[in-house]
C-alpha cells in the first residue's frame, strides 16, 4: 500500500456566537468576550436554565451573521437553522481557500462531509405541533428536506457543485472532530483531493433545552449572569451553556494545495477515535475513553505527548467530565505536563454539541497561524491542582507548532485531532 | 385585479420569491417562476389555508399557471 497522503487545512469557515464569521469570532475570542445571554427567542420560564450563546444576527460588516448574505429567504424558510449555519460557514471557508470548483473534474474530485450532532430537532418539534393541531395534510414538502441532518452538506454540495464523496457525520458532541477526521482519511486514500468537512447545530430551542434539562446536563445556576455560566474547570461550573454555529473547514490533499499555491493553515497529521462503552451520557470515570483516543491521534500523527504545545480541551463545565479530562491527559503528558496549556472555548462560546469540534479545530489552526492562545473564561478557582496551564481568563502569547483538539460525545463516542503548523 | 388574483399572487411572491412585476396570468410555476416540483407542493398548500378550501391532488396537477391558479380558486373559494 502507498503512504498516506498529506493532509492541510487551506480554508476556514465560522459561524459562531461571537460572530457571523471567523476573523470576528477570532479576534473577540482572543479578547476575553463570551457570547452568553438570556434565551428570549422561547418559553423558558419553566425550565432551569435560561442562557445560551447565540449566533449573532444582524450586520455582517459589523461581524454579525447576516442570513440573506449566504441563502435566499425563500430557501432559509425551508430549512432548520443548522443547515442555514453550515451553509454560511462552507461558503466562506470555500472563498477564504480560493477553491470553486468549475470543470466537471474539480468537482468531481471535491467532496462534502459536513454533520451535525442533533440536526433539525426544532423543526421536527413544530411540525409534530402542526399535525397534531391541524392535520397532515398542512404539512410542508421540505419538512423532511429541511431537517435532515446530511441535507447540510446536501445543500453545499449543491450550491458549490461538489461532486465528490457526500457524507455525513452524526456522533454527538464529537462529530466536527469525525468530520475532520473522516474527511481526512477519505483525502488519504485518494478519494478525493478536497473536502468541506466540519459540523453544524442550531438546538437552542424549547425541546432541546427541555431534553438537556432532563438529563441535568445544562448550567442552572447562573441564569441572572449568563456570561459567568460556562466555567469549565472551575470549581463553581454545574453545567454545559449551550451554544450554536457551524465550523467548516477546507481539508486538501498537500500536493494538490501546493500546486495550485494555496495557503496553508495547518496539516492535520493525527486523527484518534476511542469508545467508552460505559455509559449512555456520563464520561467513563477512568478517563479510559479519552485517554485511548488522544493516544491513537498521537500514535497516528508520530508524535511525543511531550511535543504538544496546546490543547483545545472538550471541556464543557459540566462537573463530572471536566476532571475527568484533565486526569486523562495529565496521565498521557506524565512529566511533561508542566509545559502544555489546555484551555477551554466553550467558556466564550458554550458547547456548540456538533459544531463544536470543528469550531475548535479551526480555533487550534488560528492558535498556531497567530502564536496565541485563547483563554478559559471564568476559570477563579479550579476544582483540582494541576501542572497544565489552563489560560485562565485572558489570552496568552505562546508559539504552537503542534495542537490537539479534543470532542468526547454522549454514547461515549470520542476523537482526537493533532494538528501541526505549516 | 380581483381578491382572489391579488391573494394568489401575493403568496406566489412570499413562496418563490419572485418579483411582483413577474407573477402575471400565464406565468407557469415551474418553467417561468423558477419553482421545482416540492415548491408546487407547497404552493397549493398556501392556496388552500388562504382560501379555506381542498384541493386534490388531480385537480392540483391541472394548475400550473398563476391564471390556473386564480380561476380554480375563484370557483371553488370558500374564504
Amino acid at each position: 500500500m502507498n503512504a498516506a497522503r498529506r493532509v492541510v487545512i487551506t480554508g476556514i469557515g465560522l459561524v459562531t456566537p461571537l460572530g457571523g464569521d471567523a476573523d470576528t469570532t477570532w479576534r473577540r475570542l482572543i479578547a476575553g468576550d463570551s457570547g452568553a445571554g438570556p434565551v428570549t427567542h422561547f418559553k423558558v420560564d419553566d425550565l432551569p436554565s435560561r442562557i445560551a450563546c447565540m449566533v449573532p444576527r444582524g450586520d455582517s460588516a459589523e461581524g454579525k451573521f447576516d442570513p440573506d448574505q449566504w441563502m435566499e429567504p425563500k430557501e432559509q424558510r425551508k430549512v432548520d437553522d443548522f443547515i442555514l449555519y453550515a451553509v454560511g460557514a462552507a461558503t466562506q471557508a470555500l472563498a477564504d481557500a480560493g477553491w470553486e470548483p468549475k470543470t466537471y473534474e474539480e468537482q468531481i474530485e471535491t467532496g462534502v462531509m459536513i454533520g451535525s450532532g442533533i440536526g433539525g430537532l426544532g423543526g421536527i418539534y413544530e411540525g409534530s405541533l402542526l399535525v397534531a393541531e391541524k392535520g397532515p395534510r398542512r404539512l410542508s414538502p421540505f419538512f423532511i428536506p429541511g431537517r435532515l441532518i446530511n441535507l447540510a452538506g446536501g445543500y453545499v454540495s449543491i450550491r458549490h457543485g461538489l461532486r465528490g464523496p457526500n457524507s455525513a457525520v452524526v456522533t454527538a458532541c464529537s462529530t466536527g472532530a469525525h468530520a475532520i477526521g473522516d474527511a481526512a482519511r477519505i483525502i488519504q486514500w485518494g478519494d478525493a483531493e478536497v473536502m468541506v468537512a466540519g459540523g453544524a447545530e442550531s438546538a437552542v430551542n424549547r425541546i432541546a433545552y427541555a431534553g438537556f434539562c432532563a438529563c441535568r446536563a445544562l448550567s442552572t445556576g447562573f441564569n441572572d449572569e449568563p456570561t459567568r455560566g460556562s466555567r469549565p474547570y472551575d470549581k463553581d461550573r454545574d453545567g454545559f451553556v449551550m451554544g450554536e454555529g457551524a465550523g467548516v473547514v477546507v481539508l486538501e490533499n498537500y500536493d494538490h494545495a501546493v500546486a495550485r499555491g494555496a495557503k496553508i493553515y495547518a496539516e492535520v497529521i493525527g486523527y484518534g477515535m476511542s469508545g467508552d462503552a460505559y455509559h449512555i451520557t456520563a464520561p467513563s470515570e477512568s478517563g479510559d475513553g479519552a485517554f485511548r483516543c488522544m493516544s491513537a491521534a498521537l500514535k497516528r500523527a508520530g508524535v511525543e505527548p511531550s511535543q504538544i504545545d496546546y490543547v483545545n480541551a472538550h471541556g464543557t463545565s459540566t462537573p463530572l467530565g471536566d476532571e475527568i479530562e484533565l486526569g486523562a491527559l495529565q496521565r498521557l503528558l506524565g512529566d511533561a505536563a508542566p509545559g502544555v496549556a489546555m484551555s477551554s472555548t466553550k467558556s466564550a462560546i458554550g458547547h456548540l454539541l456538533g459544531a463544536a469540534g470543528s469550531v475548535e479545530a479551526i480555533f487550534c489552526a488560528l492558535a498556531m497561524r497567530d502564536g496565541i492562545l485563547p483563554p478559559t473564561l471564568n476559570l477563579d478557582n479550579p476544582s483540582v491542582d494541576t501542572p497544565i496551564d489552563l489560560v485562565p481568563h485572558t489570552a496568552k502569547p505562546k508559539t504552537v507548532d503542534i495542537a490537539l483538539s479534543n470532542s468526547f460525545g454522549f454514547g461515549g463516542t470520542n476523537a482526537s485531532l493533532v494538528l501541526r503548523k505549516a | 385585479m380581483s381578491d382572489v388574483e391579488e391573494r394568489v399572487k401575493k403568496i406566489v411572491v412570499e413562496h418563490l420569491g419572485v418579483e411582483p412585476d413577474k407573477v402575471v396570468d400565464n406565468a407557469n410555476f415551474i418553467d417561468d417562476l423558477g419553482a421545482d416540483s416540492l415548491d408546487t407542493v407547497e404552493l397549493v398548500m398556501a392556496f388552500e389555508e388562504e382560501f379555506g378550501v381542498e384541493i386534490p391532488d388531480d385537480a392540483a396537477e391541472t394548475i400550473v399557471t398563476v391564471g390556473d391558479a386564480v380561476r380554480f380558486l375563484e370557483k371553488n373559494k370558500k374564504s
